[in-house]
């Protein structure tokens, strides 16, 4: 009841954020990686080249199905921005419930800029169900597809690195988040601008996805410093001897 | 359309959230019939996943894309492998021959190729950034290697200790990522349930 109890506090307090948020557009702090993501969404656009996303093995059996949904936001709104581009974004995914799910928001992206007769069903592709055939049919879309970047967002194992290592043979850019420890300390050594924790499931709010996710940052802001002091005060606590 | 999708998608949500922290037979009831289904129509999601690959794989071979030929014998492979799978059972003789002799090496080579690329990953990561993190990553990453590494007097004198301090550090980083993590995929979730993302087909 106790869990309960906090999860409907944590629902309260986004449904109060997003009632009072201004109407002025969101301050969110600069994260390289994400500049760098909208740089892509652009180049490709003008360049005539292709977008990879790769959401990963999770599903949504597993508690690992969150940063799928993420990714999704990801996706959506990728679409819709590239929407003018001849060469729509490849969406690919370990899992088959969540590439059924990538095309269905890649067509929602589509409808929403005006463009639906762009989305190719072939787009959202599922390339494997274990770690490494994901990692052998993910590897030649940066080759032969005309990728420009790659932008993995999800939950990888150790086969993070054979992809990362593909988009780097290719000279693509590679843009990389997992809620995996393992997949996110290889993402480290191979990207350029890494994403750390939960930057993953900030994805949304810095590529425009709408007012939903920037105050979604906000409660996990204040979520954050809850725990901070709950944290603190547990040590400070313990070190005067009155653990409970 | 869309408003039925979403109200069922919801309904769906809160029912089997409830079920987990309300300890109630009917509750539970309905949360494990909802899972079940969600279960039935996953395995069928593979299936369709298996057609996208066929697709996509004929698709490159049909309009001349490089690397054609090899989605050509990835299609045929499947077909054989699916056609004997239904014919002869998966404990079939020549079924556990094509896995043992075919997949399990092939991802046991992938691994050995892993081995490799995150060595090399790791060089090259002064070359892509210098800055203090990457050190203290890179040198971390190395003394762990030196400490674990078996030599011939057994384990270097202080290392145990060594590794300990360490680990208080990576174990402490390690959970602060989770809990970061945790909530953010809390805030996902709940974006879902309230119908603002929609990943099944909403605007």
């Amino acid at each position: 009841m106790i869990a309960l109890g906090i999860v409907v506090i944590i629902a309260l307090l986004f449904i109060i954020f997003i009632a009072l948020r201004r109407r002025s557009p969101a301050t969110l702090r600069r994260i390289p990686a994400f500049d760098r993501l909208n740089r892509e969404i652009g180049l490709a656009v003008e360049n005539g080249t292709r977008l990879h996303i790769s959401l990963g093995r999770g599903n949504f059996f597993t508690a690992r199905g969150g940063s799928a949904l993420a990714g999704l936001a990801l996706v959506r709104r990728i679409a819709e921005r590239t929407s003018v581009s001849d060469r729509p974004p490849i969406v690919t995914s370990g899992d088959a419930a969540i590439t059924i799910l990538s095309q269905d928001t890649s067509q929602s992206g589509y409808r929403a800029a005006g463009a639906e007769e762009q989305f190719r069903v072939t787009a959202g592709r599922m390339t494997g169900l274990s770690p490494f055939a994901y990692a052998a049919g993910t590897i030649p879309i940066s080759r032969d597809d005309n990728i420009s970047a790659n932008i993995i967002i999800g939950d990888l194992g150790p086969e993070a690195a054979l992809v990362a290592e593909g988009a780097d043979r290719q000279d693509t850019s590679l843009i990389s988040a997992s809620d995996n420890l393992t997949a996110q300390s290889i993402f480290y050594a191979a990207s350029q601008d890494p994403l750390i924790g939960e930057e993953l499931f900030a994805s949304g709010a810095y590529v425009g996805a709408g007012l939903s996710h920037e105050e979604s940052l906000n409660v996990q802001d204040v979520l954050r410093w809850i725990l901070i002091v709950a944290i603190l005060g547990g040590s400070l606590l313990k070190l005067i001897g009155l653990a409970f | 359309m869309r408003v039925i999708t979403a109200t069922f998608a919801i309904a769906a949500g809160i029912l089997v959230l409830l079920g987990y922290f309300i300890d109630a037979d009917a509750l539970r009831y309905i949360g494990s019939l909802i899972t079940d289904w969600a279960i039935i129509i996953g395995a069928f999601a593979a299936l369709i996943g298996i057609i996208n690959l066929i697709f996509v794989h004929m698709e490159k071979f049909r309009t001349r894309q490089t690397g054609g030929i090899y989605s050509v014998l990835l299609v045929i492979s499947l077909i054989f492998t699916t056609g004997f799978g239904l014919l002869l059972g998966p404990e079939n003789q020549f079924m556990r021959l094509a896995m043992d002799a075919i997949i399990v090496p092939v991802e046991s080579a992938l691994m050995a190729i892993l081995v490799i690329t995150l060595i090399y990953a790791s060089i090259r990561l002064l070359r892509r950034r210098v800055d203090l993190m990457s050190i203290i990553f890179l040198v971390v990453a190395i003394l762990v290697l030196i400490l674990v590494m078996p030599t011939p007097v057994g384990q270097l004198p202080g290392a145990q200790q060594l590794l300990d301090f360490i680990n208080t550090f990576s174990r402490g980083g390690a959970r602060g990522l989770l809990l970061g993590i945790a909530l953010g995929t809390l805030l996902t979730g709940l974006r879902v349930l309230f119908g603002i993302d929609r990943p099944y087909g909403g605007n």
